[in-house]
């Protein structure tokens, strides 16, 4: 594609060192002993060493949150934004600079509740980045507080008498919204995980995962009923394989945005896995697009004589 | 523009009603509905007298309503010093009888009147002006026909204006072409058809009682091409020189132009405008631009800046560089969508949480839009900080014409410093202002910095120990306050010491130069400070106003609890000076020379005259 950014020079490629689980490794963690979130990070890692980019093309995103702690713990290019908005940020830099890697991270307050317009409207304009969301069910930092997606019933500082919100549904809402990339993992499961976060970082597009993850101090045993070891079922999406037998009638179309909103609808603890998965245009392409043409039409002119040919016009 | 020399009529030695002479300028106010393509004309005399090196200045007021409702256009245009859109006007054009009534009070004595006598029957006792009625709506339809329903109106009085005021047919008839001629061959066809049947109109007894330019003073007087736009389009175009070539927005009146035109024009310089989700949206936008190496710009008006504060409480922590435009209308909350007012000075000072010091200029007409915005995009590279530009609704619609910038000098490189940084690099430094390192650039000494809205030390880690708090904090004080020190020396117009220091920000301008003048021809000694660098204020305006008995702050805002004006609050606070005092208003408009003038002389006989 065309863009400002395809004349921005990469680094030579001879002296570039292979990422390696230390290199990437930053600041220790600061997360309670058993969370959840320290899963993703070292699967996090895992798939950084296998994907190879080059090191300083890595951005790790976030906004505020226990989970948006991550970027401190990431030892690459790396922000630290303001709660519920490193959505748009995210999708700047991958607008800005096509040579990056984008990876947001976020809790499911960022997410669903502050950050939610944005979400939707990520997931609508459909920018190259993938975006990881430790839904712990619960706020954590401000020490427990109704999250979006805690249950009914949930007891927390603001609901003491349990919680009358229903909460969202998240795998529903990034149906509906166009994200074009949608998976669910949980946090004790390390294969998955990492399975999900590498076709998420491989995908064109907008690409979500949103990874179950307990916080140990807030909100034990949130998601036991997705956990095998704690007598819960990990029911795994079967994909479809297009490989002409009937029992692949029964697998899941990922490409189907309905069947993929009735995977969303299943009772708790639903379904893990890929939910949905197509490749409508990046905005990252259309905007190439538009750039293409305008360029087409002022061909061979400098920044400046375009601007001179415009002040020509207001003589 | 050259210096003084204010009109005529400033001074007040008009000649009679009826006797032909020449002007050195002519206001025209025409007044019909939105809809009647009352800007349309407007914007044709303002181009015809910008292309024929004259000094043009517009007013207008578009209702705030999707279609319809009443909208007035003013021309001023002439040689010499056109500082602001003309108090009273000398020609006044109604299309309707509500327009009549509204606006005939604008009519200087003596002045022409001239009405659609299909629409308006005035008053006959008001001898006041001379009154001319024409036929616009059946003329225009008897020469396009009928199924145009009135559609020509403006252009029929474009033409009659023509004739009136002896305008460059054949530069009128390249605009009108090149306005309509994308468009179907017919309306070309009805346009002149309008024209000609305007120009034609026999006005000739209009002429002999009125006036037309001097052709001596029509002469050009500089070397360089004149441009004719309104605030916003040289605001744009000052942020592509400055170097700009991404941003985002949200649409809002009336800062919504900017983002149009960057939407359709940074892709021809390979960039890219994002229309966000909203206003939050849109500065994150703006802000992971920037982060990536990008020079970015994010805009708005009034309270979409409200709600970009906490974002740009991030960009003054993180310390990334940043344009954020506020085209200023009347507040507080939707307030007054179409007007004029100087009240978010406050705001962009000191809007957000905590100590979060940011740079605020402010371009003081449209031609200082365009050079604005590149002062305001080389401050945010070299200090890597956000710089808020406090323009306003009346700039933002005036058309001004002015000479041609020198493009070519002023062309910034937009590419990003992906340069690679050595061991020593660090984000935060505290004994140099911080060089932002986009991703991209590789960090030699292996350690990859995390850019941050927590307070960090110099490598960008949290570190919320009161010492580091207080020396960052100062960090992000004293690189403003090396803005300052910076700046070039206050420049005074007028007597540089005596009664009255005149001190202004913004559009208003034109106005405050004007009033200063007309004083001075009255025998005041006035001197005028027009500030441009709002935050951090010049260094050397003290010993400026210990030269004058008494120094008033002009500004289009709300006197407040204690009596002074915002610009006026924040210099009593710098310099405690119990001589600065303010002259305010809140009506929506921008300030007539006459309002300023009566201020002054109240405030001289209230306070003390010499």
């Amino acid at each position: 594609m065309v863009s400002a950014s395809s004349e921005i020079p990469s680094a030579p490629a001879q002296d570039r060192l292979p990422i390696t689980r230390k290199s990437i490794t930053g600041d220790h963690p600061t997360w309670c002993p058993g969370c959840g979130d320290f899963a993703v990070l070292a699967v996090f890692y895992k798939v950084l060493e296998k994907l190879q980019y080059p090191h300083e093309s890595i951005v790790t995103m976030a906004g505020i949150g226990c989970s948006s702690r991550f970027p401190y713990f990431v030892n690459t290019h790396g922000g630290h934004y303001i709660h519920g908005r490193s959505l748009p940020f995210s999708a700047a830099i991958s607008l800005g600079r096509d040579d990056l890697h984008v990876f947001a991270f976020g809790g499911d307050g960022d997410g669903f509740s502050i950050g939610g317009n944005h979400l939707v409207h990520t997931a609508r304009k459909n920018p190259r980045m993938t975006y990881v969301i430790m839904d712990n069910s619960v706020y954590g930092l401000t020490k427990k507080q109704t999250s979006p997606t805690s249950p009914l019933g949930f007891k927390s500082k603001t609901d003491p008498t349990g919680a009358i919100d229903q909460p969202i549904n998240p795998m529903g809402t990034l149906v509906n919204s166009g994200a074009t990339f949608i998976a669910r993992s949980h946090a004790t499961q390390i294969n998955h995980m990492a399975q999900m976060m590498e076709r998420a970082a491989r995908h064109d597009g907008f690409s979500v995962v949103e990874i179950l993850s307990e916080c140990v101090e807030f909100f034990p045993g949130a998601f036991d009923a997705g956990n095998p070891r704690k007598g819960g079922a990990f029911s795994i999406i079967e994909e479809r394989k297009n490989d002409g037998t009937p029992e692949d009638e029964q697998r899941h179309d990922t490409s189907d945005a309905r069947a993929a909103y009735r995977l969303a609808s299943l009772p708790w603890p639903g379904a893990f896995g890929v939910f949905y998965e197509s490749h409508r245009p990046t905005k990252n392409q259309l905007e190439g697009n538009l750039i293409s043409a305008a360029r087409q039409k002022v061909a061979g002119k400098s920044d400046l004589q375009i601007l001179q040919s415009s002040f020509a016009k207001l003589r | 523009m050259s210096t003084t020399a204010s009109s005529s009529r400033a001074t007040g030695n008009s000649s009679g009603p009826s006797s032909a002479r020449s002007i050195h300028d002519a206001v025209i106010r025409l007044a019909g509905d939105s809809q009647d393509g009352i800007q349309t004309i407007g914007g044709f005399l303002a181009r015809l007298a910008g292309r024929s090196d004259q000094e043009v200045m517009t007013y207008m007021t578009i209702p705030s309503t999707i279609s319809g409702g009443p909208s007035i256009f003013q021309v001023r245009m002439g040689t010499g010093d056109i500082l602001t859109a003309g108090d009273q006007t000398d020609l006044l054009v109604a299309f309707y009888q509500h327009s009549y009534e509204s606006h005939v009070e604008s009519l200087r004595p003596g002045g022409v009147l001239i009405y659609d006598s299909d629409h308006v029957k005035p008053d006959p006792e008001d001898k006041r002006f001379t009154a001319i009625g024409v036929p616009i709506t059946s003329r225009t339809v008897e020469s396009v026909g009928g199924a145009t329903k009135g559609k020509g109106k403006n252009i029929f009085v474009l033409g009659l204006l023509g004739r009136i005021f002896d305008l460059d047919v054949a530069k009128l008839t390249t605009l009108i072409q090149e306005r309509f001629g994308g468009r179907s061959e017919d309306i070309v066809r009805n346009a002149m058809l309008a024209f000609d049947s305007g120009y034609a109109y026999p006005a000739d007894n209009i002429r002999d009682c009125f006036f037309r330019f001097d052709a001596k003073a029509q002469e050009a007087s500089s070397g360089r091409p004149q441009v004719t736009m309104d605030g916003n389009l040289a605001l744009t175009y000052g942020l592509i020189a400055a170097g700009v070539r991404y941003g985002a927005g949200y649409p809002i009146t009336p800062w919504s132009s900017i983002m149009e035109t960057l939407r359709s024009e940074l892709p021809k310089y390979g960039g890219i405008f994002v229309q966000a989700e909203d206003e939050l949206g849109a500065i994150a936008y703006a802000l992971g631009f920037s982060y990536a190496g990008h020079l970015a710009v994010t805009g708005s008006s009034g309270p979409g800046l409200s709600l970009k504060m906490e974002a740009l409480g991030w960009a003054s922590m993180s310390e990334i560089p940043l344009l954020v435009i506020n085209v200023q209308r009347g507040g507080p909350s939707t307030g007054l969508p179409t007007n004029v007012e100087q009240s978010d000075l406050m705001q962009a000072i000191y809007g957000s949480h905590g100590d979060a010091p940011r740079v605020v200029l402010a371009p003081k007409n449209v031609e200082d839009c365009f050079h604005v915005a590149i002062e305001a995009g080389r401050i945010a590279r070299e200090y890597s900080t956000p710089v808020i530009i406090l323009s306003d609704q009346v700039l933002a619609t005036r058309i001004e014409a002015f000479d041609e910038p020198d493009l070519k000098a002023m062309m910034a490189d937009p590419k990003p410093d992906l340069s690679d940084r050595g061991p020593e690099f660090k984000p935060f430094p505290l004994d140099r202002i911080t060089r932002h390192a986009p991703p991209g650039s590789r960090m030699l000494g292996g350690h990859y910095p995390t850019v941050t809205g927590l307070e960090h030390d110099e490598n960008g880690h949290p570190a919320a120990g009161p010492e580091m708090h207080v020396k960052m904090t100062a960090k992000r004080r004293d690189k403003i306050k090396a803005v300052a020190a910076a700046l070039p020396p206050t420049t005074v117009h007028g007597d540089p010491e005596g009664d009255v220091l005149l001190v202004g920000w913004g559009s208003t301008w034109g106005s405050i130069r004007e009033a200063a003048n007309r004083l001075r021809a009255d025998g005041r000694k006035v001197g005028q400070v027009h500030i441009r660098s709002l935050n951090p204020l010049p260094n050397d305006l003290e010993p400026i106003f210990r030269r004058y008995r008494q120094v008033l702050v002009a500004e289009l805002n709300d006197e407040g609890l204690y009596g002074f004006g915002q610009l006026a609050t924040l210099l009593r606070a710098r310099w405690a000076l119990p001589s600065i005092r303010s002259i305010t208003k809140t009506d929506g408009l921008t300030f007539r020379v006459g309002e300023i003038v009566d201020g002054v002389t109240a405030s001289l006989a209230r306070n003390g005259n010499s």
